[in-house]
């Protein structure tokens, strides 16, 4: 659609411009422009995690344990004397990646998946039953079941997690799919000539990614609500690997006497889920079909 | 309608079957041998010899799995390797539990969600809108078993009205079982009551800008009469498919919030069996929590069907 926009103007860079429009529009957009502002915030945090960790989210020191917040140690430490913000600051790392890696994992299953069942008829059927089953269990108790059956490690924890996801995921991008399928260029790309995976990719993904861009954000957020809940039960990364919910699960007994180990975790947690539903509404507002065409 | 009931029913066969399959083949899922997966390094062959059978990992696979079928439609999920008695009757002995912490978290989140919602439409680009949306948008993103530990140290500090642990079943005290059940059941409401909110929200805003409500007003209706009447009932059909879903998402925050506040339901004996790997409670919860969700879904596609002739018809 750009290169025939961009013949009709008679320009040649037209794509640069369009990106920079979209941007501006993105930013004028309050949910994401928070949204975009709290993910980065935590993004970079983690980011520079060993840069500016006061201390080895590791090492215990028995000389401060279950200290309140105080100046050395800002949010207090836990029952082996390790430092919180800087088990929250390497914690963020894990979890990010682990959500980060699950979003992916979960776009590529799910694109393959829903644009098969939407696309080819016979293949539906089958396929979405197979989804429908899939959701028929609570996601959470899916993932915990399948991470406990393969054993706790931080790989099996993205398989579990990316299982329990991609149903849903599928079912968006099967629906956007039966939508653009029945397209008039896509029709025409048929009337030329063009194969089934040609058109699939080039014609009828191309022209569905919208749902699923916004779809993502969420599974992002879900992912790391869910981490924390595998983490919190005790099928999550082994310990003394540093996530939200590992530290959060550390907390628990202590949770009268020494409140700020559950609570730091669990801010963290909230303003990146926060961050990234603040995000995919914002992309849901922009993208939305109806909005799209308005404003083309 | 009766046509659409066994329709209905028919279409859920290759679910129910899929369903039944993923959860057999859990067990497949194990890296080596699940007999020494459940047992610790120290056991013993004799040992490891009687879970292998227990599991029938000594028999032929498709005979295993006829086996399993077979029990499986005389309601028998094995026996638990852990507290050795059989599955089925350890599960029905705490689902009352869990379904009744989920079903008063359903009706809770879908009064005060669809309440929060209407307001929040009707009072649409006002302060109290972007406040109740705020809101909900907070509510979506808390972790909710963190937020159950919040309020029990909350609880336990500032009011200690509301007891944690010791759960008293309903039958004993009605009372005791309120007090006992209010925590729990508000942080297992908190993130549903924010979708429903968020839904009924958009739903509404949708209808109340149709012709018909137009008329209505035109008409001279008094404005609560046009937000019930022909505003809500209207926007309610995508919200009622909404909560079939949302039962999903419930069920399974029920188990791990009944991890947090200790109630002794079935999240604690399907968490306890996935700490302990003990594989047929596993694999018979799942197989519960999943008959669960199949069968309100099956109940709101009824409902729908009721609401909105053209889904029977289609």
């Amino acid at each position: 659609m750009s290169a025939a926009s961009a013949m009709a103007d008679g320009k040649s860079t037209q794509d640069p411009s369009r990106a920079s429009v979209f941007a501006r529009r993105l930013f004028a957009n309050r949910s994401f422009a928070i949204g975009a502002a709290l993910v980065g915030m935590v993004v970079v945090l983690a980011l520079l995690a060993p840069a500016i960790a006061p201390y080895d989210p590791l090492k215990g020191n028995f000389r401060a344990r279950m200290e309140a917040p105080g100046l050395a140690h800002w949010m207090g430490t836990d029952h082996f004397g390790r430092d919180i913000l800087s088990r929250v600051l390497y914690g963020a790392r894990v979890s990010l990646q682990i959500g980060f890696l699950v979003t992916l994992i979960t776009a590529a299953t799910g694109v393959c998946i829903g644009a098969m069942a939407g696309y080819f008829r016979r293949l539906d059927g089958p396929i979405m039953r197979l989804m429908d089953a899939f959701m028929a269990f609570p996601s959470i108790i899916l993932a915990i079941a399948i991470s406990s059956v393969l054993g706790a490690s931080v790989v099996n924890v993205i398989i579990a997690l990316s299982i329990a996801s991609t149903p849903h995921t599928a079912r968006v991008v099967r629906a956007s799919v039966l939508v653009v399928r029945e397209m008039e260029y896509v029709e025409a790309a048929r009337a030329l000539g063009a194969g089934h995976a040609r058109i699939l990719v080039r014609h009828v993904l191309a022209n569905s990614m919208a749902p699923l861009v916004v779809r993502m954000t969420y599974v992002f957020a879900v992912a790391i609500l869910n981490e924390a809940v595998l983490s919190f039960i005790g099928v999550g990364p082994p310990p003394p690997t540093p996530t939200f919910g590992a530290i959060i699960a550390n907390g628990r007994d202590f949770i009268v006497a020494a409140p700020w180990i559950t609570i730091a975790p669990g801010l963290a947690i909230l303003v990146s889920v926060l961050g990234l539903n603040l995000l995919g509404d914002g992309l849901r507002d922009l993208l939305d079909p109806r909005m799209k065409v308005a404003t083309r | 309608m009766g046509r659409f009931v066994v329709r209905r029913l028919l279409a859920s066969i290759p679910v129910l079957f899929l369903v039944s399959l993923i959860t057999f083949g859990l067990l497949w899922l194990v890296p080596g041998d699940p007999a020494s997966v459940f047992l610790d390094a120290s056991a013993s062959a004799a040992d490891l010899d009687r879970v292998r059978h227990e599991l029938g990992l000594d028999r032929p696979f498709l005979l295993r799995m006829g086996e399993w079928y077979l029990r499986l439609f005389q309601g028998d999920l094995g026996t638990s390797l852990l507290l050795d008695r059989s599955v089925t009757s350890a599960i029905l002995e705490r689902l009352p539990v869990t379904l009744s912490l989920t079903a008063l978290a359903f009706l809770f989140s879908v009064a005060i969600g669809v309440a929060a919602g209407t307001l929040a439409a009707v009072r649409h680009g006002t302060a109290a809108d972007q406040g109740l949306m705020a809101m909900a948008l907070l509510g979506l993103s808390i972790p909710e078993f963190w937020l159950g530990l919040v309020l029990i140290w909350l609880v336990a500090v500032l009011l200690p009205i509301f007891p944690v642990g010791d759960y008293v079943p309903f039958a004993k005290s009605p009372l005791q079982w309120a007090r006992h059940i209010a925590l729990p059941t508000f942080t297992l409401a908190c993130v549903q009551m924010g979708f429903i909110a968020r839904m009924t929200r958009s739903s509404m805003l949708e209808v109340l800008s149709q012709d018909f409500v137009r008329t209505a007003r035109a008409k001279g209706l008094p404005e609560p009469y046009i937000v019930i009447r022909h505003g809500l009932v209207n926007a309610m059909v995508p919200i009622v498919t909404v909560m079939g879903i949302m039962v999903g998402a419930l069920l399974g925050g029920a188990v791990v919030t009944e991890q947090v506040f200790s109630i002794p339901g079935m999240g604690r004996l399907v968490i306890g069996a996935v700490l302990a790997r003990d594989f047929p409670v596993i694999q018979g919860g799942l197989l519960f929590l999943a008959l669960i969700y199949l069968t309100v879904n099956f109940v709101v596609d009824l409902l729908y069907a009721v609401i909105d002739p053209r889904v029977r018809l289609g």
